[in-house]
């Protein structure tokens, strides 16, 4: 379908009907969430994400869009497509590489932390890694990623090197930011991860205007090869917030290549997700906005790769944005300062039993696509890049002066750019012209 | 839609009767501001517009009349809330998310020009204008610049009370990675704009409502097409020798009319229009003052770390063996702004304060407190 002007800018009609559907998909949400009547006040003691009875949530049939897999989260076990296997050897071995260099990445990350080395927020990973794998590695290189404060396993995927993100940890000059960003704010503009964003919330608008400019460029500017799609990933937490239903809004209403993916793990810091929100199923909240919204089960990462296909692919087309709601949970606590004290060690327990990398390595035992061997040198290979990438930190140079007040502005002297690319003030015509001064 | 501005224009009898060497056109500071962004919308086809209201309605305050019918809309966008204009009271809901948007598109070399209906909206956005425009380019080492603008009217209007008239220059201003501009003139409204525009920097553009329909004389040099102020230098408004005024946007119309004031006193006063608030033109003031010995700065705004505070420690750091008199600092009162038009006159400086600021500077003696 072209894309015309007019798609562009106008609103498009409100599918009817969707509401009175939607309610008869999912009756109460709080269901199979609470026992008995959910305390507006109660303690999270109370208020324990309970997965039995079982849960079969299903996928609203958004009008404008077929809908995506459903899933079942009850049990950590993987669904197999009724045709043949979901991947091939390679690209599993290719997504389980992936997966345990974020894994191992981020535990080295908490040994150097407590060794000193890394100071200041350090938001771990661990647990997550299905959703940034099964996403990232679906995209092309000019594609962009934005993400969160928990960025550094977003950025391992996107192919930002492990040296690079180590050593912008280590704060130190051949960080990928040369250490001026640090752990919260990872930029790479070859690999088209913009961000890194510390509130939350704050890529979503940045990841909005990424979607946009893509459009841009292919409407306006003529750009024909202008197809690139835009992930902004955030938690659970965000979905509160006012910037993420602005942005859904605008989204939807202007048909932006964007995917929207929530990392819901429960806990936003120590606010369970259930205690803070009125309607916790995030998913929903994209058909009220006119979008596709799917929930994905984020401990499996074929599934995730699955959902991230169709997404990625209706995005591309130029047919608009999805919200995809992935199912995670962080091993770890909200940063390596939080003690943790308030998740159910049996929650936890009951997540640790569904880790990403052993259902993915389950997985590809027993379907024949790898043997134990080549996973364990896979492992060894990863121990030793990221041996490498703390050695190469260590010894790196930590910024000169120098460098304290360099980058504040693209071009400091204050007089603009001219057309030509060149300094305006250094035209010699520039203050004789028609600059009067 | 746009009037033409040509140099062929037929001008007005009157004007034959002034003495400028080029022609003088009359131009309103909204004619220039249209003018600005229409050719750099011209000559750069990834300069867009966003905002409430700049489309369909022509603009809040009519900056950007004639721009969608000339461009169309993907490049002039309404931002969501137009559907919705018996709303007009919850204007300010979405500015956090099309701000973020503009940044967004900057990352990637796209230019939006955002236009914030007044600036006191752009508190919703100030995460973005702070944290994703201003210091991207520092916290990612130089890789992404963000080539924004944002574009509004900043300060007090008439009587449209608190939550409606804070002047913004001094927030703004002190935070690294921005650029701050405020015209007066449409000289100045068309030249900065456009370096605004062509800036690779996020740029805070404050306008003033009240200057939107002021007309001021254009030399046929700032009618080109090609004209461009620099940013952070300040422009020597009128030439004095007893004391240095500054000021911005407004109040340089009224430092103006203080220092003819002053003139038939025997007091001659040099005004300095700062038009760059950040980079503050240092330089310019302090040569200013070493020639005149006194300094009074001007502004709308709170005074309490306002522009003039930061002028006056800069004078007292570079020049203090020049002044002859301890520097004065005329601002808005220290209260956000009441309605009654009485008690508004009074929470902003006028040009009986500014006359009486400076001739306190000269040692004339003059009682301090205002009179209602």
């Amino acid at each position: 379908m072209p894309l015309s002007a007019t798609n562009f800018a106008q609103p498009r009609p409100v599918p009817v009907g969707i509401r009175s559907n939607e309610k008869s998909l999912s009756s109460d949400p709080f269901r199979f969430r609470f026992r008995g009547s959910p305390s507006f006040l109660g303690s999270p003691h109370s208020l324990r994400f309970n997965p039995t009875p079982p849960l079969k949530l299903a996928i609203p049939h958004c009008r404008r869009s077929a809908a995506a897999a459903v899933t079942d989260v009850s049990n950590g076990t993987m669904v197999k497509s009724s045709a043949n296997m979901l991947i091939t050897k390679e690209e599993g071995l290719e997504l389980y590489e992936d997966m345990i260099l974020g894994r191992f990445f981020e535990d080295m990350c908490a040994q150097m932390y407590y060794r000193g080395k890394m100071f200041g927020f350090v938001h771990l990973y661990n647990g997550q890694e299905a959703v940034s794998t099964g996403f990232i590695k679906l995209l092309k290189k000019e594609d962009t990623v934005v993400s969160t404060y928990r960025d550094h396993v977003h950025a391992l995927s996107k192919g930002v090197p492990a040296r690079a993100v180590m050593s912008e940890l280590f704060g130190k000059a051949t960080g990928c930011c040369r250490g001026q960003g640090g752990s919260m704010h990872m930029f790479s503009k070859e690999h088209n991860l913009i961000g890194g964003f510390a509130f939350i919330g704050e890529g979503i608008p940045v990841a909005t205007g990424a979607a946009f400019s893509s459009k841009y460029r292919r409407e306006v500017l003529k750009e024909a090869s202008a197809d690139h799609v835009t992930l902004a990933f955030f938690g659970d937490g965000t979905c509160n917030n006012g910037q993420f239903y602005e942005c859904l809004n605008m989204a939807a209403l202007w048909k932006l290549p964007i995917i929207f993916v929530v990392e819901n793990n429960l806990w936003a810091i120590g606010m369970s997700h259930l205690r803070a929100t009125s309607d916790p199923e995030i998913w929903k909240k994209g058909p009220a906005f006119g979008m596709a919204g799917v929930h994905v089960d984020g401990m499996d990462v074929l599934k995730v790769r699955e959902v991230a296909k169709e997404a990625i692919e209706r995005a591309r087309r130029g047919d608009g944005p999805t919200l995809v709601e992935c199912e995670t949970y962080r091993f770890r606590g909200h940063s390596l300062a939080d003690p943790d004290e308030l998740r159910d060690p049996a929650e936890k327990a009951r997540y640790a039993a569904r880790d990403p990398i052993s259902a993915l390595k389950k997985y590809m035992i027993e379907n024949k696509l790898a043997n134990e061997q080549e996973l364990k040198s896979i492992e060894k290979k990863i121990d030793e890049v990221l041996d490498d990438a703390v050695e190469f930190s260590d010894e790196s140079p930590l910024p000169p002066r120098s460098q304290l007040l360099e980058n504040v502005f693209a071009d400091s002297k204050g007089f603009g750019i001219g057309p030509d690319g060149k300094y305006r003030c250094e035209d010699p015509k520039f203050t004789q012209g028609t600059a009067h001064v | 839609m746009l009037r033409a501005i040509r140099h062929k224009n037929i001008l007005p009898a009157f004007s034959a009767f002034r003495a400028f060497s080029s022609s003088a056109k009359e131009m309103t500071v909204r004619e220039a501001l249209n003018s600005a962004l229409d050719e750099e919308m011209s000559a750069d086809p990834k300069v867009f517009l966003m905002g409430e209201e700049v489309g369909e309605y022509q603009g809040a305050y009519k900056i950007t009349k004639g721009l969608l019918d000339k461009y169309g809309p993907e490049r002039v966008l309404d931002t969501p809330i137009t559907e919705e204009m018996a709303l007009i009271c919850l204007l300010n809901i979405l500015q956090a998310g099309f701000t973020g948007i503009g940044v967004g598109a900057a990352y990637y070399g796209l230019r939006p020009v955002v236009e914030f209906m007044t600036f006191n909206f752009s508190m919703q956005a100030i995460d973005h204008i702070i944290n994703s425009a201003a210091k991207s380019n520092y916290m990612s080492a130089g890789q992404i610049s963000v080539p924004i603008v944002f574009r509004g009217p900043n300060g007090a209007a008439a009587g449209v009370g608190a939550q409606h008239s804070q002047c913004y220059a001094a927030w703004y201003a002190s935070c690294p990675g921005l650029k701050v501009l405020s015209p007066y003139s449409s000289e100045d409204a068309r030249g900065l704009l456009k370096a605004a525009i062509r800036d690779p920097d996020p740029v805070v553009f404050l306008e003033n409502e009240l200057l939107y329909g002021e007309s001021f004389p254009v030399s046929a040099e700032v009618l080109d097409s090609s004209f461009c102020l620099p940013i952070g230098k300040a422009k020597i408004e009128r030439e004095g020798k007893d004391v240095t005024i500054t000021a911005f946007s407004k109040m340089v119309g009224y430092a103006l009319k203080a220092a003819e004031i002053l003139a038939k006193e025997g007091i001659s006063a040099e005004v300095i229009n700062l038009r760059s608030i950040r980079p503050l033109d240092r330089s310019t003031i302090n040569a200013s003052v070493r020639k005149t010995n006194r300094l009074v700065t001007v502004e709308e705004g709170f005074p309490q770390h306002g522009v003039g505070a930061e002028i006056c420690t800069s004078v007292i750091e570079e020049s203090f063996g020049y002044l002859d008199a301890p520097v004065e600092r005329i601002a808005g009162a220290d209260v956000p702004m009441p309605y009654a038009a009485n008690l508004e006159r009074m929470a902003v400086p006028q040009v009986e304060d500014i006359v009486r600021a400076a001739k306190r500077a000269c040692y004339r003696s003059v009682p301090l407190a205002a009179t209602a």
